[in-house]
This record gives C-alpha cells, sequence and structure tokens, in this order.
C-alpha cells in the first residue's frame, strides 16, 4: 500500500486518542474516545470540529482577469448557473461527463475576481485535471499550505464569534475573508451534517492553533469520519462514490434543485455542459430511477449493497441501497437508494438483509430536519 | 469465566453456561445500534453464526461457542442495544445455552489466555 499522506492536523487527530483509518489516501480520524454515537449527538446539541484538509481547494481565474469570464467558463463543465452567483456567496455544484453522470460534486464561491471551488479528496487530481484541460482561457491553481477545518453545530457561531466576532454577521452560503491572529481565514457558512456552521479554510501553520482554540471551548468536540457519515447521511447529503458517480445523473440523485433556471431549456444560458442532451431530457421527461430515503422498519440497519425487491419473495431487485446505516438523532435505521421513479413516498419495499426481506419505507429526505441559518 | 477465539465470554451458571462478548470486542465494534437474537430451542453447532451485532460501523457475526442448544435470550439487548456497550460481560449477556457436552468447556481460553491473545 502506498504511504498514506497527513494532514497537518494529524499530530493533533494522535494526541486527542483518535482511531485513525485510511480514506482516500490520507490517514484520517474516524473516532475519537467519545465514539461515533456521541460525536454524532454531539454536532447536533453543540459543536463539532472536523478536519477536512484533505478535500480540495481550488482557485479559478479568468485570464481577463474578470470573474464573469470565470464564471462562464465553468458552466463549461457544471450544469449550474455559476455566472448568477454574487460575490460572497456559495453554491452547490457538479461536474457531469458527456453521458450526463456525475464526475464529482463540488462547492464554487464567488469571491469578487475569482472563483474558490471545494472538492472531494478523492477526485481531486481528476478535478484539477478536468479543469485545466477543458478551461484554457483560465488560470487553475491547486492552493497548496492551506488546512480546511468545519465547524458544525447550534453552537458553531457563538464558538466562531469568539475568534471572528463577525462571523455571526454571515448567512448560509455566505463565504468571505478575515483576520485571526495574522492569519487569513477564508470563512463560508456552510458544511455537510444538515447543522449551522462555517468551513474555514486556514494557513497550515496556523491551522493547529485555530483547532486548539477552538476545542478548547467548552461546547466544541472533535468530531470523526465515522459520525461526518451518519450526520450527513441524517441530512439526506450525497457522499461521492457511493450515492453519486459517473452511472448516475444529477436528475436521478434529485439534485434538480442544483440546476437552475438559466441552464435549463428555456433558460438564459441553456445547456452547454457536458451530458445537457441527457440531462435537460431527464428533467423534461422525468428520470426512470431516483435517489430517495429509505426508512428501514424495526432496528436492523440496511447498509450499502443491500438489493431491493418489490415484493417479500420472487422478482428481481428494482434497486440497491448506496449508503446505509444508523441514525442517532432519528434512533433508528436509514438508507438511500436508486428506485423506480414510479414509486412514492409512503410506498414500502423490501431490502434484502442475510437473506431476508425486510420492509422499508420509502422516505422524505433528509431524515433529521436541517437547522440551516438563512 | 472461559474465552473464545471470536471474544465471547462463557460463564457457568447450573447446567447451563451464559454466553456475550468481551469489553474487548465491544470496544472494537463501537456503539451497538442493532441486535438479533437466535430462536430458544434451537440446536447449534460450534462456529454457527446465530447473532447479528450492528453497530455505528458494521454487521458482525456472534458464532454458537460449542454444541447445544439455546435455552433463554437476552431481549434487554434487543430492545436496548447500547447495553452491549456499558455492560458487556453483566447486563448484555446474549444467550444462555445448553451444552451438548460440557466437558468441551475445560477446552476453551481462561482469563489470562485471553488477555494474552488481545494483548
Amino acid at each position: 500500500m502506498a504511504d498514506l499522506e497527513r494532514t497537518v492536523l494529524h499530530g493533533l487527530h494522535l494526541s486527542l486518542g483518535a482511531k485513525m483509518v485510511p480514506f482516500a489516501g490520507y490517514d484520517m480520524p474516524v473516532q475519537y474516545p467519545m465514539g461515533v454515537l456521541k460525536e454524532h449527538l454531539h454536532a447536533r446539541a453543540a459543536a463539532g470540529l472536523f478536519d477536512v484538509s484533505h478535500m480540495g481547494q481550488i482557485l479559478l481565474t479568468s485570464r481577463s482577469g474578470r470573474v464573469e469570464d470565470a464564471a462562464r467558463a465553468l458552466e463549461r463543465l457544471v450544469p449550474v448557473d455559476v455566472l448568477g452567483l454574487k460575490e460572497g456567496r456559495q453554491r452547490y455544484a457538479m461536474f457531469t461527463d458527456e453521458a450526463g453522470g456525475i464526475l464529482d460534486d463540488l462547492m464554487v464561491a464567488n469571491r469578487g475576481d475569482h472563483l474558490f471551488l471545494v472538492v472531494n479528496a478523492a477526485c481531486k487530481a481528476a478535478d484539477f485535471a478536468h479543469l485545466k484541460a477543458g478551461l484554457p482561457d483560465c488560470d487553475v491553481g491547486l492552493v497548496e499550505g492551506r488546512a480546511l477545518l468545519a465547524l458544525q453545530g447550534p453552537k458553531a457561531e457563538a464558538a466562531l464569534a469568539r475568534l471572528v466576532p463577525d462571523a455571526a454577521e454571515l448567512k448560509f452560503m455566505d463565504v468571505a475573508i478575515r483576520q485571526w491572529d495574522t492569519a487569513e481565514l477564508w470563512i463560508s457558512r456552510s458544511g455537510y451534517t444538515g447543522e449551522d456552521g462555517f468551513e474555514i479554510s486556514v494557513p497550515d501553520r496556523f491551522a493547529v492553533a485555530l483547532a486548539e482554540r477552538l476545542l478548547a471551548m467548552e461546547e466544541v468536540a472533535p468530531i470523526g469520519l465515522g459520525a461526518r457519515d451518519s450526520l450527513r447521511l441524517e441530512a439526506g447529503m450525497c457522499l461521492y462514490g457511493h450515492d453519486i458517480d459517473r452511472t448516475t445523473t444529477p436528475v436521478e440523485a434529485n439534485l434538480t434543485w442544483a440546476i437552475q433556471k438559466a441552464r435549463r431549456a428555456g433558460g438564459a444560458r441553456e445547456g452547454g455542459f457536458p451530458g445537457a442532451a441527457r440531462i435537460l431530457k431527464e428533467l423534461a421527461d422525468g428520470p426512470m430511477r431516483l435517489r430517495v430515503g429509505l426508512r428501514p422498519e424495526g432496528r436492523a440497519p440496511m447498509r450499502e449493497g443491500t438489493e431491493i425487491y418489490a415484493g417479500t419473495d420472487g422478482g428481481a431487485p428494482i434497486g440497491r441501497v448506496t449508503s446505509g446505516g444508523f441514525g442517532p438523532s432519528i434512533e433508528a435505521p436509514m438508507a438511500m437508494a436508486y428506485l423506480p421513479a414510479t414509486l412514492a413516498e409512503g410506498d414500502t419495499v423490501y431490502g434484502d438483509v442475510r437473506g431476508r426481506r425486510l420492509p422499508a419505507v420509502v422516505a422524505a429526505l433528509p431524515f433529521h430536519p436541517t437547522n440551516y441559518k438563512r | 469465566m472461559k474465552y473464545t477465539e471470536d471474544h465471547e465470554w462463557l460463564r457457568p451458571e447450573g447446567d447451563l453456561v451464559v454466553v456475550g462478548i468481551t469489553e474487548h470486542a465491544s470496544e472494537q465494534l463501537g456503539d451497538v445500534v442493532f441486535v438479533e437474537l437466535p430462536d430458544t430451542g434451537k440446536a447449534v453447532s460450534a462456529g454457527d453464526e446465530i447473532c447479528v451485532i450492528e453497530s455505528v460501523k458494521a454487521a458482525s457475526d456472534i458464532r454458537a461457542p460449542l454444541d447445544g442448544e439455546i435455552v433463554e435470550v437476552n431481549q434487554d439487548i434487543a430492545d436496548n442495544p447500547g447495553l452491549v456497550n456499558e455492560d458487556p460481560t453483566g447486563r448484555a449477556w446474549f444467550f444462555k445455552m445448553k451444552l451438548s457436552d460440557p466437558s468441551k468447556l475445560d477446552g476453551l481460553m481462561d482469563e489470562a489466555a485471553y488477555k494474552d491473545l488481545i494483548g
């Protein structure tokens, strides 16, 4: 096995007693001594600090120096209205391929004269190459020397405001640059838990100090990848490589909310992204299958890979679980699966768990209500 | 108390043995969220997968430690799986079984041998 990379917070994780696992080529904390369940509940009740420095941070600047040109250029690769994204705002997007599949999902922020992108760790090298090849009119820079922290939970605002007093002025999906000590923090009010919170890009040499200052606060606890996964699943969010990939389109993935009017049929900049023919057709006609929530009855979780059937016996599978586990806040198992779009919320399907078909109800996402500060 | 390589403990109780999982196993599993118990009256052979434990991380099987019959199961851990983390060697016993050959118990590890196993 190739050597695992380490984030600048690696030593801090070890000193906090984290259990480390390989993730996307990095040695990352899956849990701390508190354990996944309590970490999850802590992030919902107070504030959790996550090291997400493995993710890719990319700066995109048009050679013209105009952010509009960078936005127009990026629109060639994403089915998202980037031009309409105002300065100081961030938006969810995905890179699509010619077949309409998803190459990665990402966040795009307008920072006045350039765009700032945050992409998945496992995809960052491919995304960088994709941007370089697709946008010859732009400078594409992979940000080096900056860590990325996420501070999530209802007390995240109070915690960060002690260090960055005007952080509270940011609204959900706002981005801003703020000073802390002599460090320049790139802050966005967003996250991957369904809770209010912030994602903070910080120069490497300040990252440990910032994390330690936050962790010293009573309401803040370190949270590992285990709880990050159960938090995002309760919030109904996709994990790239599991719930979305090149075999799923944004429409099938139930991400049509991320495709704004300007890029749809009849919009100001209709199409013009890879896979537009298929994606626009699915928007018009509806997809054959759709990512939905499942609430298994009883307590047995339906894990990733569980085959879903229409009935209690016979027949071929109608779909498969792409993420599944136990939701500590909803105190019940939960899953996401791609199922025929003809199914409706409240319909019962059956998951094959260890050779037995157990009932599950098609359910609305998210499983746990989101708590954003809009 | 006797132990298996599958991190189960066995405690004789009259002519039965009580079976559960060790503290070490419960720590390795993480927070337990679901337990599926065998049916009482079921005849089992050593090594049969007879229970399922799901933690927040993954599913694991509990195997029958020896040949015998399941006489009683602990419904408390099905109703409250968190007990397996709180009190694995006490209240969170899994099942009681009647061994086909009670002398087989002597062949299992004692506490010192089990401690060597888990290091």
